[in-house]
């Protein structure tokens, strides 16, 4: 099943929670939507399985326009952020719930119901749970047994909040695994929204970065990481420097100080660039772009993170690797093995 | 007897008595004067006491002054039996109407966000501040042969005021807010995920309404018609006004001990009193187990 | 874009269930209401006017809103201690006590009259030893005053009582640690956050006291321009067919009351955006 999303707008009030985002997603897909709170990714997320519409703009699955149908009849399953489960039916109860409401046309016997249910606990491994009431199971199995819900209308599409945005780190950790594998057994389209990047690049296929309602760069978890398409995909995905910078007549200074960079092709004026902390290569003092001291040194396992005041005013971290060590009061050179400047502000 | 070995040996260390100290020290921050206290509990058992428990202690012992029998008796009488009968008939018609009502009401203003929902739900509960001879005011104003509807009735021989439809209306009225505020705030705070979920798996409507959100709800409702039935089986002012305390036909029990009590016929008047204070009675009891249930059922979903 | 129009709501039920509601509510609630206050306009305000400044109106108005106030204020102190008890101290009965303040929600108002006054009337209870010094509470104003305290109990304790449960005992910690003395800290630190709450719980009371029929009749002795609420004059102008009076005093009563409420409202709102949700 293939998604294609043209054009979409929701307000909220003034607040425009989507402001035309275009997105196709491919067949069988395993697809991350990355952002920070407020971006606008679990109204589209919504918006996909008919649980909130757009102002205007187009869904389509497979190519039917999916708007002309309610969430009802969408067959989409979702899983949500908190999980919805059902607190008064048992585990096995909120699986079979979506096979039992079934016009009474098409709604499998008992028997039928009882085996796909139990093949779905198996497939999420918690058979032995059928019992329990949501209130009883830890986050992570809830988690799984909203996953076997959602599951159990054979969905053409798979839509999950946040899966694992209520979980303890350990816990989480183990679930990206586990749906990733999950995926890849059952093959179904699939989406999720995360604000954790590490997630998004771990887990999924390809990553959607959203900001303030638009999507800002749509492609591999290589990609995004390794070319952001813009200055926010810089800031929000790894660790990086940014430094405020102005590019005139072919030179890029650093307040009054040029900095030994080629500005080839680069819009003149106020600008910004990144460095990720770790590609900031150290040498001796007057090599490289940058010159700067040594306020502050700290040692992570294999990297020492130190704090430098640039000549030119501004303070940054780096993580340099510890054959080299640096002390306070150091003055070092500084040459960014990679960087990227975005115009504007 | 080791607690209490246990208890003087921890009490000799000297740590023990520095956190006893420091436990003393901090209770002062929070709390007032031994003699203060006291003063204070006295003063709140004396009021509760002197205003409420004795009235109803009162009316138990009036009820029951000139022995079993007469209490009895009084209760066997056919007017006090028809008061009863149409005490309950009322109760059961109020009941069901604004149970049916405050299902579908806090469906609409619980579940969708629209404007003018405070406004609305403000006007649910107007009953709350109307006077209950006011609220039978208003149908007397309808339905009497002056009223806005009285010629039409009259024409078409329907008896409205002074007969069961009056008071039952009137009563209706007056209870009209009890079940849907019950739920409102109850299915507010249970928000919409379950009932979304329910629909994205495929449920209708009704299945999503019968299924999910009244299994979520059944406490919450069983409150309201709690209070709601005691009111409708208790309302006086309102009733009084509708009735015409037509004897033997349009006197429901409160109207009953009115009239009793005006002739006098104290044993009476006070053994009818004491039907509708036992009703008060089971209805708190129920009242605190059902509080119980529903602070235990928050939401699972939110760890 | 139709159909987005047309499919706005998730859930289903949205027209059905407002339209059922809506008509219901109009059925029941609104055009009674409305019936009322038409009723009203067929007088000139020169009837209006003279209806409600005989001498006769005009006491009942007094007698009804005076003691009900004064009522409120006594609900307003002892409902105050009532709670303080309840919520701060452990005393044996207290969980019986706690439910002991519904009673007079759930007592029929006609069965809490006959108590009263049996209880205050000069044979009564306390009626005899009050006698004995000279006081005189049933069929007089102190009969209603009694009432309408009795009535107005719940209010004050039950809208105080989620309030100062949820003042986080730390807050009194602070407060004692930066060196107030308990006092203090009860006059500066929780009152002020009770406010809103005291207040709502006043306004509750008197609304319900100003109202009050039932409980208060049988009391009250019922002497026009002396122990008569303005709720039985209204009953008296019915029985006398005197429908134009009975709706005037009824609008003025209800137009108080819902002054009454919309304050209650706006006072809750602003407490609400004052203390921010923790």
């Amino acid at each position: 099943m293939t998604i294609e999303v043209k054009n979409l707008v929701k307000k909220f009030g003034s607040f425009a929670a989507l402001d035309g985002v275009d997105l196709k997603v491919n067949d069988g897909e395993l697809l991350a939507l990355l952002g920070p709170s407020g971006s606008g990714k679990t109204t589209l997320l919504r918006i996909i399985a008919g649980l909130d519409w757009p102002d205007s703009g187009e869904v389509a699955f497979n190519g039917e326009d999916a708007l002309a149908q309610g969430a009802r009849e969408r067959h989409v399953g979702f899983v949500f952020q908190h999980y919805a489960l059902f607190r008064h039916m048992s585990v096995f109860e909120n699986v079979a719930f979506g096979l039992r409401v079934q016009p009474r046309a098409v709604r499998k016997d008992e028997a039928t119901i009882r085996a796909r249910v139990k093949e779905l606990l198996d497939l999420v491994q918690l058979d032995w749970l059928a019992d329990r009431y949501p209130s009883q199971l830890s986050g992570g199995q809830r988690q799984r047994i909203a996953l076997a819900r959602a599951l159990a209308i054979e969905p053409r599409i798979l839509l999950l909040d946040e899966p694992f945005g209520a979980l303890d780190a350990k816990v989480r950790k183990e679930l990206r695994r586990w749906l990733r594998s999950l995926h890849h057994e059952i093959n179904v389209t699939s989406i999720f929204v995360t604000h954790d990047q590490e997630e998004a690049l771990e887990v999924a296929n390809r990553v959607v970065v959203m900001d303030k309602g638009k999507i800002e760069q749509i492609g591999s978890p290589d990609d995004v990481y390794e070319t952001p398409a813009t200055a926010f995909v810089h800031g929000f995905i790894g660790e990086s420097i940014e430094l405020p910078v102005q590019v005139e007549g072919g030179v890029i200074k650093l307040g009054d100080r040029p900095l030994r960079l080629a500005a080839d092709g680069l819009v003149p004026g106020a600008s910004k660039l990144f460095v990720r902390r770790h590609d900031m290569l150290v040498g001796p003092p007057g090599s490289g772009a940058f010159e700067g001291a040594v306020q502050h040194v700290r040692n992570f396992g294999p990297v020492q993170r130190a704090e430098i005041a640039l000549s030119g005013g501004e303070t940054i971290e780096i993580d340099a690797p510890r054959d080299r060590e640096l002390h306070a009061g150091d003055t070092i050179g500084l040459e960014p093995r990679r960087y990227r400047i975005f115009a504007g502000v | 007897m080791t607690m209490q070995i246990a208890d003087s040996v921890s009490l000799s260390s000297p740590e023990a008595k520095a956190r006893a100290h420091a436990a003393a020290a901090r209770n002062n921050l929070r709390t007032e004067p031994k003699a203060v206290r006291i003063a204070i509990i006295t003063l709140a058992i004396l009021f509760l006491t002197v205003f409420v428990v004795l009235p109803l202690v009162l009316v138990f012992a009036e009820a029951f002054s000139k022995g079993v029998i007469a209490y009895l008796s009084a209760i066997a009488d056919p007017e006090a039996l028809s008061a009863i009968k149409l005490t309950l008939v009322v109760a059961a018609i109020s009941v069901s109407l604004n149970l049916v009502f405050g299902l579908v009401a806090s469906w609409a203003i619980a579940k969708f966000e629209f404007t003018g929902k405070t406004f609305l739900i403000s006007l649910i509960d107007l009953p709350f501040s109307v006077s209950p001879v006011i609220s039978g005011l208003v149908f007397v104003l309808l339905f009497s042969a002056q009223g806005y509807f009285g010629g039409w009735l009259r024409d078409h021989d329907i008896q409205i005021l002074f007969a069961v439809p009056g008071i039952a209306l009137a009563t209706t009225f007056v209870t009209f807010p009890f079940v849907a505020r019950a739920l409102i705030p109850l299915m507010q705070e249970q928000g919409t995920q379950e009932e979304e979920a329910a629909i994205s798996l495929g449920a209708s409507g009704l299945q999503t309404f019968f299924r999910v959100t009244l299994p979520n709800i059944k406490w919450g409702v069983l409150y309201g018609v709690l209070l709601c039935n005691a009111r409708a089986m208790g309302e006086f002012g309102a009733v009084s006004v509708v009735s015409g305390h037509i004897r033997g036909e349009t006197n429901t029990m409160p109207l009953l001990v009115e009239i009793l009590y005006n002739e006098y016929q104290f044993v009476a008047a006070f053994a009818i009193a004491s039907l509708l204070a036992m009703l008060a009675l089971i209805t708190l009891i129920a009242k605190t187990i059902l509080e119980n249930h529903l602070d235990e059922g928050h939401d699972v979903n939110d760890h | 874009m139709s159909v987005i129009a047309a499919r706005r709501r998730t859930l289903p039920g949205f027209g059905l269930t407002m339209g059922l509601t809506l008509t219901w509510l109009s059925v029941i609630i609104l055009i009674p209401l409305a019936g009322l206050f038409l009723k009203s306009l067929e007088l000139s305000p020169e009837q209006f006017w003279n209806i409600l400044s005989s001498r006769r109106t005009l006491n009942a108005l007094r007698v009804s809103f005076g003691l009900a106030f004064a009522a409120a204020c006594v609900n307003l102190v002892m409902g105050s201690i009532i709670v303080w008890a309840l919520v701060r101290y452990r005393f044996p009965g207290r969980r019986l006590f706690d439910a002991i303040v519904d009673v007079p929600f759930a007592l029929p108002t006609a069965v809490a009259g006959v108590a009263l006054t049996a209880l205050f009337a000069e044979k009564g209870w306390l009626g005899a030893p009050l006698a004995a010094l000279g006081i005189k509470v049933a069929f007089t104003p102190v009969g209603i005053f009694v009432a309408m305290i009795f009535i107005g109990i719940p209010f004050v304790v039950r809208t105080v009582q989620p309030v100062l449960q949820d003042i986080d005992v730390e807050i009194e910690e602070a407060a004692g640690s930066l060196g107030a003395s308990r006092w203090q800290t009860i006059i500066r630190v929780i009152l002020p956050s009770l406010a809103p709450a005291l207040l709502t719980g006043l306004a509750l009371a008197f609304a319900r006291a100003v109202g009050e029929y039932g409980s208060v009749i049988f009391i009250a002795g019922n002497l026009p321009n002396v122990s008569e609420i303005a709720p039985l004059l209204i009953v008296i102008r019915l029985s006398e067919f005197r429908y134009a009076d009975a709706t005037a005093i009824a609008v003025i009563m209800l137009v108080v009351s819902f002054v009454i409420i919309f304050a209650v409202n706006r006072l809750q709102r602003w407490a609400q955006n004052r203390i921010p949700v923790q």
